[in-house]
């Protein structure tokens, strides 16, 4: 029966939205409806009846926009945001330029044998970090930056210098984003490496016979070739910039000059569980949540409209 | 007479000029660049071997003489947590990679070599997913699995880790690729099933791209931190990164307690910094850069 042809034909027609099953059930469960709450939460609020005491003085009302008001006028919120929008200043920046500049020195002539293979312990290095979790490289480096325990900072004593308060005002941004170019440079160089080595061999060849120089290849036929793969890695930089959470919290107990509210995303998880106030929390992260698809549709089509190679 | 030396200049200069080491510049570039990246990593081997009194009064890179001792202590604190959260970030990890992967590869399949109705939006709804940030999806998870009872599981930590969009990404791109649309055609025409079709002749096609997403997705969950930071409230469940971060905490108030958050850091990365050595020589970079120029 099954292997009639309707029966063949009904099979293919089911069969995708079958094998989808699994996939769309996780979405539905875990991602749609999660936002949803999170959606109905943000237009609630708790109201205290009486001295708030007893099973039904605490009850939830509509609350309209007020939560949304009281996240975006929100000065605790905002400082974040600014906060992180330097760190991101700061991380972004260095981590793609340094990512790029080890893909080009990757991908550049080779003297021989000994060459070839310092560069691949090098580029095993560098990538390796992306195995170490945010909270233990946040920590290995928070110990470096520790007075007592830093070798720079012992280095700087025998020299007779003061050693840096690594921990407070701009040095701090610095600190947290070492952490966070430590862990991102060897991700993004590969991904840029891979793009650089699919480029075919005869752009270099006939570059060469025009007398172009290494310098000139790299910088007027590799970077712009690399293109859709900056903008990606961009992208994701941005993205994970925006929601910044381990590295910071995990510094907290190494200092106090981290507050509890230093990104977005630390200051929402404050207001969920240390004040239970799920309703501005719930707020708070729609807001950081609909800033970050903006950027994130927005920069897509400004992507797409430059390069011209989207497949899909 | 110019002329002809120009010639030979020009004809000794391109074949030359082809195979120009470009010196050792990049070399030592790449170099630095490592000994950056290994620094806290050398650090760490370092400091775990010292004793608490050390750490604080020798210079951080002269080796110490406790690491036997660290370990024995960090094994007996609170009977042996530490090597719980290690177990149970090895389980976060690998179950819930491996069911990652196979949701992933199903997805993958049917949006590669099927064409049906709503196949692009699927598609597009899912990649947004991947923009999606954690934290406003983390809260509200933590809520709808309290009200289900199920806050503070280890089900609590695996479910949610279960779909991953990028991974769908990653088994579409690969399935496209290395499964030929022609074969599943005439597999269907000799009367195969779909699921046959898919188990048999697509699934071991696609196997070594699905290495490449189990490894991301585990990866992944071993080096998350805020979900089960959130789901959880007690350590006996902690992953690994958790447990380490409380012990910090605590730390904080009790230094003696460091000298256990680094020989734990140490010996958390131990494992996956093996398994990434191992896996980076089977580490198909081509499916990263198709994935990342489609």
């Amino acid at each position: 029966m099954t292997r009639s042809p309707a029966g063949a034909a009904s099979g293919p027609r089911r069969a995708p939205y079958l094998f989808l099953l699994p996939g769309a059930a996780l979405f539905v469960l875990f991602l749609a409806l999660p936002i949803g709450y999170a959606l109905y939460l943000s237009l609630r609020r708790t109201e205290v009846k009486g001295l708030g005491l007893g099973s039904g003085a605490r009850q939830e009302v509509w609350a309209g926009l007020a939560n949304y008001t009281a996240a975006l006028t929100d000065p605790e919120l905002l400082n974040g945001a600014l906060r992180v929008l330097g760190y991101g200043l700061v991380v972004i920046p260095a981590m793609l330029g340094l990512a790029l500049l080890f893909a080009l020195m990757l991908d550049a002539d080779r003297r021989g044998r000994r060459d070839t293979a310092l560069r691949g312990f090098a580029r095993l290095s560098i990538f390796l970090p992306y195995a170490v979790p945010g909270v233990v490289s946040a920590l290995l480096w928070g110990f470096l930056y520790l007075p007592s325990v830093s070798p720079f900072h012992y280095a700087l004593e025998r020299a007779g210098l003061p050693g840096p308060d690594l921990f407070s005002g701009g040095a701090l941004y610095a600190a947290l984003a070492n952490i966070a170019v430590w862990g991102g440079t060897g991700f993004n160089m590969i991904v840029i490496y891979t793009a650089l080595r699919a480029i075919p061999a005869e752009v270099y060849e006939a570059a060469r016979l025009d007398g172009c120089s290494q310098w000139q290849i790299a910088l007027r036929l590799k970077i712009p070739m690399v293109t859709p793969s900056l903008i990606l890695t961009f992208f994701f930089s941005l993205i994970a910039t925006l929601q910044v959470f381990s590295e910071p919290t995990t510094l907290r107990p190494l200092t106090n000059a981290v507050p509890s509210d230093w990104s977005p995303l630390m200051k929402i998880h404050q207001d969920a569980f240390a004040r239970g106030d799920l309703h501005t929390a719930a707020a708070g992260a729609v807001v950081i949540a609909a800033v970050t698809l903006l950027l994130s549709f927005g920069f897509l089509r400004a992507a797409n409209s430059r390069s011209h190679q989207d497949s899909r | 007479m110019s002329a002809t030396a120009t010639a030979v200049r020009a004809a000794t200069a391109a074949p030359r000029g082809r195979r120009r080491p470009a010196g050792r510049i990049p070399t030592a570039v790449l170099l630095l660049g490592a000994a950056y990246c290994l620094l806290p990593v050398a650090w760490v081997v370092v400091a775990a071997t010292k004793s608490g009194s050390e750490l604080f009064s020798t210079f951080t890179f002269l080796p110490g003489s406790g690491l036997a001792e660290n370990v024995a202590e960090l094994s007996a604190y609170r009977d042996g947590v530490y090597w719980r959260w290690m177990a149970n970030s090895a389980l976060y990890a690998g179950v819930g990679a491996l069911l990652s992967t196979a949701v992933s590869a199903l997805s993958g399949y049917a949006l590669a070599l099927h064409r049906f109705r709503g196949r692009e939006v699927i598609f597009n709804v899912l990649i947004a997913g991947v923009l999606m940030p954690p934290v406003i999806l983390a809260i509200p998870q933590y809520l709808l699995l309290a009200k289900a009872g199920m806050a503070d599981s280890y089900v609590s930590v695996l479910l949610p880790s279960i779909l991953s969009p990028y991974g769908i990404y990653l088994a579409r791109i690969y399935a496209a690729a290395a499964v030929p649309s022609d074969i599943v055609e005439a597999g269907r025409i000799d009367g195969a099933g779909e699921w046959r079709l898919f188990r048999s002749v697509a699934l071991p096609m696609m196997l070594p791209g699905l290495v490449t997403v189990f490894l991301f997705q585990s990866v992944a969950i071993w080096n998350n931190f805020m979900l089960p930071y959130i789901m959880l409230g007690d350590d006996e469940k902690f992953p690994v990164t958790v447990g380490l971060f409380t012990l910090l905490q605590q730390g904080a108030s009790a230094p003696a307690l460091y000298t256990l958050v680094i020989t734990g850091a140490l010996l958390s990365v131990i494992p996956l910094i093996a398994l990434f050595l191992v896996i980076q020589r089977f580490w198909s970079l081509d499916l990263l850069s198709g994935a990342v120029k489609s």
